[in-house]
């Protein structure tokens, strides 16, 4: 076995050699995927949302210091900065500042208490919205309460942790990119799990490092470009459109066949939006083909049967041979 | 008579060894399923002894090639172009036909000919062109990051898989037919015997 050993150590040095910044960081920056997205919206609230974009849209902003009566340059805290091209191609791109924020803030320099103000959760504006109905975000919500998420909100997890309300777009029911979805998506599980001042933010426990955690799993680079964290990581819930009960690291899948197999769990999770038309070449799961190949799950029920046909056949022959043999020993004795 | 030297004893017990474990593992994760997890291994063990089984396999087979070339074993395997078909048939014909009707062999085993004409052109194509396409594509399924992704619109995984499970099909009917074959000897474990043993005792039938 020592041969696999070696084998996942070259195999991880190589990955990691071209793709990590460091040990332990991950290939995909969430920054690089939402960069590529230029999108032609023009905002109704643009002219508004100006005003606050103009210091929080950078890094960098300047305003005048009545008191000192000079223009003064400081830094915008990171945690503050909304990119302007990810807002506007964002989910909430049509919205105002304003919708969310105080209209206090329209005042600079901003009242102290306004820090302060209780931020929406999703459920807040999305929950008993008929417009929203098809999407289930009380059922969203109360799988979220049932997660392991659920219970470092007093450390101040919620949405917005994993959903940045200024940046977020849904990707996997409406992307024609499969295998961007799952950048983009498994960027979000990255953005805590990858990156250590984050995760401190919420938990005590120690630095993860998610390539080592998953040295069990076999061609290791290939899975983690193809499925998504939450394929394993979350129970499946059939009336949502996205699992949202995050499970505890016990009890996520581990067994191979879950998705190795004819009734591949993937079917019910990545590829749920993929076309339901079957292809009429025969293949087992065949929508999964357009974009990979799941060993187990891609079977061709025509090689299949020709192949047990082949089988059938030769041990027939076999079979015919054998009592001939045993007619012509009876003969001859 | 002395026909199967030491390192081909060897090299055989491997393959077929070798050859088993992976029908079975590869079998196992073809056909695993969620509720009955094991078809016959579980997928991940099936995938680790695949794994080494087929490494194991490719040396053995170059350790085969090696040996056919550096050594007069090569020779068995040339089939001459003459009376090519002819001589298929015949043998053919003792197998389906003579052997009952207690002919002679057409091809009697001697040191200079090791395998009769249907012998040849099998382990031609099995060990020379079914093996070689089954660890080619073995290694592109083992690294699937070096295979490529697309080929005309399809998945160069999906054809890659297509082309290691068929060659691994043919190599296990294969498997089937030789083993079956070799209870052709004067007794039905004459020739297994012989394989163990490196002497060949009968002139009458061979696998």
């Amino acid at each position: 076995m020592k041969l696999f050993r070696i084998r996942n150590i070259i195999l991880v040095v190589f990955i990691s050699f071209f793709t990590l910044p460091s040990y332990g960081n991950f290939p995909f920056k969430k920054a690089d995927l939402l960069a590529k997205d230029t999108t032609s919206f023009v905002s109704p609230f643009e002219e508004d949302n100006q005003r606050c974009l103009k210091c929080h849209g950078q890094e960098r902003y300047q305003y005048t210091n009545e008191t000192l009566g000079r223009e003064v340059k400081a830094i915008m805290c990171s945690e503050r900065i909304v990119h302007k091209e990810e807002f506007y191609a964002s989910n909430h791109k049509n919205f105002s500042c304003t919708d969310c924020h105080s209209a206090e803030y329209v005042k600079f320099p901003h009242s102290g208490e306004l820090r302060m103000e209780q931020k929406l959760n999703c459920i807040d504006c999305h929950g008993g919205d008929e417009k929203f109905a098809q999407y289930h975000f009380e059922e969203i919500e109360a799988e979220y309460q049932k997660s392991t998420h659920f219970k470092m909100e007093e450390e101040g997890f919620s949405c917005w942790k994993c959903h940045n309300p200024h940046s977020y777009k849904i990707t996997v029911r409406n992307s024609d990119n499969l295998k961007e979805t799952i950048a983009y998506d498994n960027s979000i599980c990255l953005n805590c799990h990858s990156n250590f001042d984050h995760f401190q933010l919420l938990t005590d426990r120690e630095e993860i490092n998610v390539i080592q955690k998953h040295e069990w799993l076999p061609n290791q680079a290939a899975h983690f470009k193809s499925v998504r964290c939450i394929e394993c990581h979350s129970r499946v819930n059939d009336s949502i459109k996205v699992s949202h009960l995050l499970l505890p690291k016990t009890e996520a899948v581990k067994r191979c066949n879950e998705c190795h197999s004819q009734n591949s769990i993937l079917m019910a999770s990545l590829y749920k939006f993929e076309s339901k038309a079957q292809r009429r070449d025969g293949f087992f799961n065949g929508i999964i083909l357009n974009e990979s190949y799941v060993i187990g799950a891609n079977r061709n029920e025509y090689l299949n049967l020709i192949s047990l046909i082949l089988f059938v056949g030769v041990l027939g022959v076999i079979a015919v041979h054998i009592l001939f043999r045993i007619r012509k020993n009876n003969k001859t004795y | 008579m002395y026909l199967y030297p030491k390192w081909i004893r060897v090299w055989h017990v491997v393959n077929g060894l070798m050859f088993l474990i992976l029908i079975i593992t590869g079998l196992s994760m073809q056909y695993t399923d969620k509720e009955n997890a094991s078809f016959v291994v579980g997928f991940a063990p099936a995938v680790k002894w695949h794994n080494f089984a087929a490494i194991m396999l490719t040396v053995n087979y170059i350790i085969f090639v090696a040996g056919n070339f550096l050594t007069t074993n090569g020779q068995y395997y040339k089939t001459s172009r003459e009376n090519f078909l002819e001589d298929l048939l015949k043998q053919l014909k003792y197998y389906s036909w003579g052997m009952f009707q207690g002919e002679k062999h057409p091809f009697p085993v001697t040191e200079k000919r090791k395998f009769n004409p249907l012998q040849k052109i099998t382990y031609v194509l099995a060990m020379y062109v079914a093996v070689p396409l089954l660890i080619i594509s073995g290694i592109g399924l083992l690294f699937p990051e070096i295979t490529i992704t697309k080929f005309f619109g399809v998945s160069g995984l999906i054809l890659t898989d297509i082309l290691h499970i068929t060659m691994g099909f043919f190599l296990s009917i294969f498997m089937v037919i030789h083993i079956y074959t070799c209870t052709l000897g004067d007794k039905p474990t004459s020739l297994f015997h012989g394989m163990i043993t490196g002497y060949h005792k009968s002139e009458e039938h061979h696998s």
